[in-house]
């Protein structure tokens, strides 16, 4: 095949990873043949039907559940927002307070804030350690009668840092126990599990949770296709309304194509996890080696053990991430930033602020997220362009943070009270 | 196989279209390339001109002016050199910690400034960030009022240039640059404003309305909040 375009080094698979061919290959008869409804009753839609019952199956296997607490949507966002609004909008009555962290995804945080601003709700967002590491104490210390969910994610997309989900979990039984509400009784408890769907063990009897959103993008899966986990006894207000499907709380014909790749995506995945885990820790300790090693004034974000494998987040001093980034695409890698200049609406990554970093910290932050195909190959030529990079972008700078200076969160760079616009509008 | 096989070639396919026609948010809404930035912006980003990369000697340069926050993600530094028999200018070097828009507009507007023997004085203080966006062959829009800061670098070093030099008369008093474009704000009403007893951005939209229209307007008006503030009242402790 004649290809002039130089190899792509892909360090993005936190935002979205490649199609594996052989999921690829499952999903091809939903897009010709296999056409039908699946809530048709001829045959046509029974074929379907079958093929929707049977990812359903899969999917729940997986999770230690059963095929009825899995709802398929179209995407993890969707699910994310399912979770809230509709465990919110249900249960306001028993009470309208909403716990969970500061360094959630915005699909999360958007809808918690939603849910505050124009539905009477109270939202209360636990910090995280300064390690990106939210503790159980903490989210106890938060919990109050009226609080009705509590939202951790299980691994965090930029940082990559492993919440202790099942100490939560732990927690929250007791509380519950001691205030005398039963299993079915809030606070409940959901997870954002996208990004640790590859990586982690997602058995929801282990790890003792009551909601749980997964998708199709970060599991070499196809995009548009979302899944959220409700266990029996919980109810949920519906977002979208018609037709009923998926147990009356998704409305709209299932997107057959896309639930068939992701239940063949989550079963490989899972079904590789433990060799794969042991493969991309070695790439990442090494990753993490040879940054340190290869360039000065480099801070690691997040915690280094609890982390998702193929996570590697750093903050370079002294150079902006966005200019880093177009950088090192225009040498053939594809990484991702935490910078303002990066951000449709210019505003620093709120998880690396929530580790308590100054905004200069956040401009220069890089992820490198790894997939299944990056190679220590991989590593030795991006480390070799970014150690350039660096060198020239720092050349450039006119400031120079970190090192000797001080590193605190720059209060004088803002008047009002020391916040920039992006803190202030809430 | 061989279905998948046909599928990643019209993958492939697919990519190499994608790259001579992107109709998304990257695509550059002056000239319609698939880069971010135009061709002209990637060249001064990669190969920025007129950089200082080493400190200067004394007598290098008549003065210097500083603008921006490293908050913000944009701080820029110049340095210029006036022939003063010519009132011209001679010479300017610059670094930014900055962005690849705050980088290739700083470039170009070095190379504007100091082509062809040097743009007077005159001259140079009438260059827009419009005209630089115009030469860089356009910027995305929400990029321009954070890094297209040299214009303001520069004035600020050549009024220390007056200032030294005893040109008092000449010292630019910044005046009626449109801020907020909804509803035409310019720098002279927040300048009023802060005198007035502003202080935060909320005070000044109580009493302007800055913003409120128009989003893109709020981190200027935050620059030029502090910068008034500092100008009026001294640096905050």
């Amino acid at each position: 095949m004649k290809n002039n375009q130089p190899k792509r080094i892909y360090l993005d698979n936190a935002a979205a990873t490649s199609t594996d061919p052989e999921i690829l290959q499952v999903m091809l008869p939903y897009f010709g043949g296999v056409f039908g409804n699946p809530s048709a009753l001829h045959l046509d839609g029974r074929v379907v039907k079958n093929a929707l019952f049977e990812s359903r199956k899969k999917v729940a296997n997986i999770l230690n559940a059963e095929a009825g607490e899995i709802i398929f949507c179209g995407s993890g966002t969707e699910s994310d927002n399912l979770a809230i609004f509709g465990m919110g909008r249900f249960y306001k009555n028993q009470g309208r307070h909403l716990v969970s962290t500061n360094i959630e995804h915005h699909a999360v945080l958007n809808s918690l804030q939603h849910l505050q601003k124009k539905e009477n709700f109270t939202v209360t967002l636990v910090p995280v350690k300064k390690n990106g590491i939210v503790s159980k104490e903490e989210i106890l210390k938060n919990i109050k009668p009226e609080t009705i969910l509590i939202s951790v994610m299980y691994a965090n997309n930029e940082i990559g840092t492993i919440q202790p989900i099942k100490e939560i979990t732990d927690i929250i039984r007791k509380w519950k126990k001691e205030n005398e509400r039963g299993v079915n009784d809030p606070p409940f408890f959901h997870t954002d599990a996208c990004q640790a769907a590859g990586y982690l063990d997602l058995d929801v009897k282990k790890l003792g949770v009551d909601l749980m959103t997964l998708n199709g993008s970060k599991i070499y899966g196809p995009k548009g296709v979302g899944v959220l986990y409700i266990r029996r006894g919980i109810h949920l207000e519906p977002i979208i309304f018609g037709g009923g499907q998926e147990m009356n709380l998704r409305s709209g014909t299932e997107n057959l194509a896309a639930v068939v790749g992701f239940s063949k995506a989550l079963e490989l995945v899972q079904k590789n996890k433990n060799k794969e885990n042991a493969r991309i820790k070695k790439l990442q300790k090494y990753f993490f080696q040879q940054i340190l090693k290869n360039i000065p004034r480099v801070v690691v974000n997040g915690d280094l053990t609890n982390r998702l494998p193929n996570n590697v987040n750093v903050s370079i001093l002294g150079i902006e991430g966005e200019a880093a980034l177009l950088c090192l695409d225009e040498k053939g890698i594809s990484t991702s930033t935490g910078s303002a200049c990066d951000s449709a609406r210019l505003e620093p990554s709120h998880v690396i602020l929530a580790l308590g970093q100054s905004y200069e910290y956040a401009h220069g932050s890089l992820r490198f997220s790894m997939s299944k195909c990056t190679t220590k190959k991989d590593i030795d030529y991006t480390i070799r362009i970014l150690k350039d990079v660096v060198e020239k972008l720092r050349k450039i700078s006119s400031i120079k943070v970190g090192g000797k200076e001080n590193n605190k969160l720059n209060k004088k760079a803002f008047l009002s009270g020391g916040l920039p616009h992006w803190e202030r509008k809430k | 196989m061989k279905k998948i096989k046909k599928i990643i070639l019209s993958v492939n396919k697919l990519k190499k279209t994608a790259r001579m026609n992107l109709k998304s948010d990257v695509m550059n809404q002056f000239t319609g390339q698939s880069w971010v930035y135009s061709d002209i912006v990637k060249d001064h980003f990669f190969n920025p001109h007129n950089l200082l990369l080493k400190n200067p000697k004394k007598g290098d340069f008549d003065s210097e002016g500083e603008v921006g926050s490293p908050a913000c993600g944009d701080v820029m530094k110049m340095w210029i050199k006036i022939d003063k028999k010519n009132d011209k200018i001679k010479n300017l070097k610059w670094k930014t910690f900055g962005c690849a828009s705050a980088i290739a507009a700083t470039s170009m507007f070095s190379v504007m400034v100091t082509e062809k023997g040097g743009m007077k004085i005159e001259k140079a203080l009438k260059i827009k960030p419009q005209d630089i966006i115009k030469r860089l062959g356009g910027l995305p829009e929400r990029k321009i009022h954070c890094s297209v800061l040299c214009d303001k670098a520069f004035r600020k070093a050549l009024n220390n240039y007056f200032r030294q030099s005893g040109q008092i008369q000449r010292i630019i008093i910044e005046s009626g640059r449109i801020i907020d474009k909804r509803l035409n704000i310019t720098d002279k009403d927040i300048e009023e404003a802060v005198l007035e007893g502003a202080r935060t951005v909320e005070d000044l939209q109580k009493k302007l309305k800055v913003g409120v229209g128009d989003k893109e307007a709020i981190p200027e008006t935050e620059q030029l909040l502090r910068f008034y503030y500092e100008k009026y009242y001294g640096k905050e402790n």
